[in-house]
């Protein structure tokens, strides 16, 4: 189970300006982010010779060759899993430099803008939506804040969760934007605000979904050995794995609705890495909507099932706390590049490089991605 | 007063996938009916070629109760698609069949004391476009 334990680090991580709308197309940001996590890296873009792109994004390994140059190209793969996507690369690029197919895997993912309500078309094109296509959208659920709506309200009359409770992940996350001068939304937010907020899907109001917007974030793969190479601090990936649940087509047909694909990742990726959960100094989260957030605090097992409303509360997940989560705001509050921005906070916090927002002495942290209906991939990283 | 007579987006449309046409012939009856494998006669839903516990390809359809139980719910407030702008707020609920069969559907009705395992009648509403979709209604006590 071990045998990717630290054979890869990330040695580097790159994003743009994240912004409501940009006039540069969803490629040219992809590239700049690229640039940027290459150049962090100390790499030439020439060294890379692995391309993982964002499956839902309509980039393909193409686009990197092209506007690189790329010499010698020698793996490509595409990671289809949503908001799991990014995270799930990482297990694919670890595999690739760990076995020596590639030196340096490039992970990239760029958005282009609020994208209004063209979003219910894309995902009735998906095929992974084929289900739900044909039963539910007819119906008028079409969109993720319906799918993942009836998970939650599940939660809440199953365990007695609140929307208070998913308030708290909400606020914890604008804390932090407010410390992080990259992100979108950096006006203090109240319980008050959250309460207030219109109601979207219930239990779903709109601070409980997260951002739309532009901009794009990557980051570089690369052997362990390298590590001595690196421009900056190069950080270890000790355990990774994704997790699909059954049914992952349509959430009706899942036995128990409040149980993700991470409950399946979650302990292969600890028992790669070799630490506990007490080893955990930070954690990103896919934070697409409040619920998911404490739904897989649990399913990681931070607490029991059930739990997950309580275990957010009394500053438990904030700066400071036990367990310090989306410290530069999440797709709640910082941007949604898909989780992307998870992966490069991570670096950043067990680098130390984070400032304001630093988690002190973040040695060990994790990072999520949960997406489609219900797949979930997890990585362990250390400094 | 524009909104009032505002041509919106049709709906959308079943994408009905190959052999599935029984389940919605059958809904266009008024009748629900749920592929059952041919082998060792598990049920299951959504529709798809194979059974997951015998991998048998051979399947029928059987009828079903149109009674069942709340398992979730949601009321949407933002018409995510345009076609349902003038449906909001509306509830869609997550139905649990005795046969252990789970189906989602709109409710109809009053959705006060919705709550889980409340008792729901299905009801068989044509809808614009030619196809019928199953509606739970809250069983009269």
């Amino acid at each position: 189970m071990s045998i990717l334990r630290d054979k890869a680090i990330v040695s580097g991580v790159g994003e743009t300006i994240y912004s409501r709308e940009s006039d540069k197309s969803q490629l040219a940001l992809t590239l700049q982010a690229s640039l940027n996590a290459i150049a962090d890296a100390g790499l030439d873009p020439k060294d890379i010779d692995g391309v993982i792109p964002y499956a839902a994004g309509g980039i393909v390994a193409e686009d990197f060759i092209t506007n690189f140059g790329l010499p010698n190209l020698r793996y490509s793969a595409l990671t289809p899993m949503g908001g799991a996507s990014p995270v799930a690369a990482l297990q694919s690029a670890v595999m690739a430099v760990a076995t020596g197919v590639a030196n340096h895997v490039l992970i990239a993912l760029g958005r282009s803008g609020v994208s209004g309500g063209k979003i219910t078309n894309r995902l009735a094109e998906m095929p992974q939506m084929r289900l739900v296509a044909e039963f539910e959208m007819p119906i008028g659920t079409n969109a993720p804040a319906q799918f993942y709506a009836h998970m939650a309200r599940r939660h809440m009359e199953t365990f007695g969760t609140t929307s208070e409770q998913f308030a708290e992940v909400a606020m914890t996350c604008r804390r932090h934007a407010v410390l992080n001068e990259r992100a979108m939304m950096r006006k203090p937010m109240s319980l008050e605000d959250h309460q207030n907020s219109r109601m979207i899907a219930e239990p779903f109001r709109l601070f409980d979904c997260s951002l739309e917007g532009a901009g794009a974030a990557a980051v570089v793969v690369s052997r362990a050995t390298f590590a001595n190479d690196c421009r900056n601090l190069p950080v270890f990936i000790s355990g990774v794995a994704e997790g699909h649940p059954n049914s992952p087509s349509a959430i009706t047909q899942r036995q128990d609705l409040t149980r993700l694909g991470l409950a399946d990742a979650a302990p292969i990726a600890f028992e790669m890495a070799g630490v506990s959960h007490a080893d955990i100094d930070v954690a990103e989260i896919y934070d697409c909507f409040t619920y998911m957030v404490l739904c897989q605090l649990e399913d990681m097992g931070f607490c029991a099932k059930g739990e997950g409303g309580e275990f957010v509360s009394n500053g438990r997940i904030g700066l400071g706390g036990e367990l310090p989560i989306n410290t530069h705001g999440g797709l709640l509050s910082e941007a949604h590049v898909a989780g992307m921005n998870h992966i490069v906070e991570l670096v950043r916090q067990l680098r130390g490089a984070c400032g304001e927002r630093q988690v002190d002495g973040a040695e060990c942290g994790l990072v999520t991605g949960f997406g489609d209906l219900g797949d979930g991939a997890i990585a362990i990283m250390h400094r | 007063m524009s909104e009032t007579y505002e041509e919106l987006p049709a709906k959308p449309q079943p994408q009905i996938a190959p052999g599935n046409e029984p389940y919605w012939q059958a809904l266009r009856e008024h009748r629900l009916v749920i592929q059952r494998c041919a082998n060792c006669k598990q049920l299951r839903h959504y529709p798809r070629p194979m059974c997951d516990a015998c991998y048998s390809m051979e399947f029928d359809w059987q009828e079903l109760p149109a009674r069942g139980h709340v398992h979730s719910w949601t009321v949407t407030h933002h018409p995510f698609h345009p076609g349902f702008k003038r449906d909001v707020p509306y509830v869609t609920v997550t139905v649990d069949l005795e046969s252990g069969i789970r189906l989602q559907t709109p409710l109809l009705g009053v959705k006060d004391h919705l709550a889980l395992g409340t008792l729901v009648d299905l009801e068989f509403i044509d809808v614009e476009g030619g196809a019928t979709i199953p509606c739970a209604r809250i069983a009269p006590d």
